[in-house]
């Protein structure tokens, strides 16, 4: 700033110091540490979410985890409590009734998380009296993050992290070559059944910033992203959830100065990103690997 | 020759090439794996019914047999995944357990990888030493030395990071080879790792295979391709469901068995000690 005359450095500061200003409110300090963790979280355990072609198991499990919430409220349950329990019961059951073979896994997923969302409309529809929480949990509620909500998803975000830290090489396996993983030893099923109580706790985490309709965007689109950008799996484990992060955070400003919803500004920065990225990757003429199709 | 005709040091079992002088030959008689009278099921259909087989260490052999004949369920048999029905399976005199099982290193067949899942190829490879090392812990200077020993055997040296979609048929068969080759198996087991494959990756993967047979590592593969099992293979079993013939390949291949086994005319020549399995063509339709 030394070449800049006095006045010119002031407005460079009043710049700065404007940028920053939202960090006065303690709502948005709440809601931006919240969005960046769970931003990073999203984008971590999506990896394995969009390799293992669960997509749509997070999709499910936010709207399943939607009945849970209603029934906390309806029962005077703490939210993270109820909706936790009812999100890990949905999952085992997903993972139980995929695995028994009567149906495919996406039509377990359909039964299970649709009747849990459909049991919290129908509750919704007897009372008339909190369609204002009912509204946060459909579309999140960012800036209403308290300081012990901040607590919650970082100590829930650093055990999930911490649990797919000690699993990784199993999971690894599993993921890639589950058929050989079980050759090994890997318990296949015991790992998919941690795997899927672990995004169940995310969602759950993720359901109060961001909503239940909106929640499998942050799970997915970081890693598509990062998925374009690296061949290397290691790789894509530090790229993506900081995809996440930065997005939680741009999001939040974008947000803030825009006066739109935060959770779909999150959501759309990471869908402008990915539009980005596809450009570039088009314009260098380079085809981005698809991510589900056999060679 | 009979199944259950052939012993250890049998000097029948001998392949012409000179390259069998090893240890399977000279084992005290307590095989690698032995499978007596298992029968197992997929659901009410019948997959493998009273095979009896012995794996002596060192061993270098191919199941062949029809699509859907049993070939993948004995592999899987042998690595414990399929429940038998009756008989039983037993690892150097033992049944089949954790520490049994991480002597057996498993190859599957190159078309159920997923190819666009984000990995390089030392990554893959780096897999097999979860088999031993599960949870915690990372990847020390010994094993980094064995992995990059491994690499270079299988001509792998400099391809550590490259997408293991950027490789030829034969150096990606080499990969997962590696991967089995990290756990110092006593025994690999192949899943058509030939199949799909052009002729010079076809080669390239027999000869790793020698190599690593040549060390005294044993090796089970399945195949499809009769010729190539005569050409390259000292020992071949032929299977549809129950063992039809085990032997040299050019002394079991023959129109009898060939017919039992693929229920179909194949026509069969020998000639200076090889043998050739070539399809008894149609008659043109008019």
């Amino acid at each position: 700033m030394e070449h800049l005359k006095p006045i010119e450095r002031l407005e460079t500061l009043s710049n700065v110091m404007s940028f920053l200003t939202p960090f006065d409110y303690e709502f948005f300090r709440n809601g931006f540490i919240a969005a960046v963790v769970i931003g990073a979280l999203c984008g971590f355990i999506g990896v394995y979410v969009v390799l293992r072609r669960m997509s749509y198991i997070g999709h499910g499990l936010s709207h399943a985890i939607f009945g849970g919430a209603v029934l906390s409220y309806v029962w005077n349950i703490n939210f993270f409590l109820g909706g936790g329990l009812w999100a890990l019961l949905s999952g085992v059951l997903i993972h139980w009734v995929s695995h028994r073979r009567w149906v495919g896994a996406d039509a377990a997923i359909g039964v299970v998380t649709t009747s849990s969302f459909a049991l919290g409309v129908a509750l919704i529809s007897t009372r008339r009296t909190f369609t204002r929480n009912i509204e946060a949990a459909l579309f999140g509620n960012i800036l209403g993050i308290t300081q012990r909500d901040v607590w919650i998803v970082v100590i829930v975000s650093l055990l999930v992290a911490g649990a797919l830290f000690l699993i990784r090489r199993p999971l690894l396996f599993a993921t890639f070559d589950p058929e050989v993983a079980s050759a090994y030893g890997v318990s296949t099923g015991k790992i998919d059944l941690l795997f899927i109580m672990l995004l169940a706790a995310t969602v759950l985490v993720s359901t109060q910033i961001l909503g239940v309709t909106l929640v499998a965007a942050a799970i997915v689109i970081p890693p598509v992203i990062a998925r374009y950008m690296t061949q290397r799996f290691q790789t894509l484990l530090i790229v993506s959830p900081l995809l996440g992060a930065f997005c939680g955070a741009a999001g939040m400003f974008l947000s803030f100065s825009f006066d739109i919803s935060s959770a779909a500004t999150i959501v759309l920065t990471s869908a402008a990103l990915f539009i980005l990225v596809e450009i570039i990757l088009l314009a260098r003429g380079r085809k981005p690997a698809p991510i589900h199709e056999h060679g | 020759m009979n199944p259950h005709d052939h012993r250890p040091g049998d000097p029948r079992s001998l392949h012409p090439s000179g390259i069998e002088e090893r240890l399977w030959h000279r084992a005290a008689g307590v095989a690698l794996v032995e499978l007596t009278q298992v029968s197992s099921n997929y659901g009410d259909t019948v997959a493998l019914q009273n095979v009896s087989l012995k794996i002596w260490p060192g061993q270098f052999m191919a199941i062949v047999g029809p699509n859907g004949g049993g070939k993948t369920t004995l592999l899987r048999t042998i690595l414990g995944m399929v429940p038998v029905n009756s008989g039983h399976v037993l690892m150097r005199g033992e049944s089949l357990s954790r520490s049994s099982l991480q002597r057996i290193g498993y190859v599957p067949q190159l078309e159920t990888i997923d190819w666009n899942f984000p990995i390089t190829v030392e990554e893959v490879i780096t897999m097999g030493f979860f088999v031993k090392n599960r949870w915690l812990g990372g990847i020390g200077d010994t094993e980094r030395r064995k992995l990059y020993n491994i690499m270079e055997r299988l001509n792998l040296t400099g391809l550590g990071t490259r997408h293991i979609r950027e490789l030829s048929g034969g150096q990606q068969q080499a990969v997962f080879i590696g991967r089995a080759l990290v756990g110092d198996p006593e025994l690999i087991l192949l899943d058509e790792p030939a199949s799909g494959l052009d002729i010079r990756s076809r080669d390239d993967v027999i000869h790793f295979l020698h190599e690593i047979n040549h060390q005294g590592v044993a090796v089970v593969l399945t195949a499809h391709d009769l010729n190539w099992v005569a050409a390259h293979l000292p020992w071949a079993v032929c299977l549809n469901h129950r063992l039809i013939a085990e032997g040299r390949p050019n002394e079991i291949f023959n129109a009898e068995v060939l017919k039992e086994a693929y229920s179909g005319e194949l026509v069969v020549i020998h000639q200076d000690g090889m043998v050739m399995i070539g399809e008894r063509p149609h008659a043109p339709h008019n």
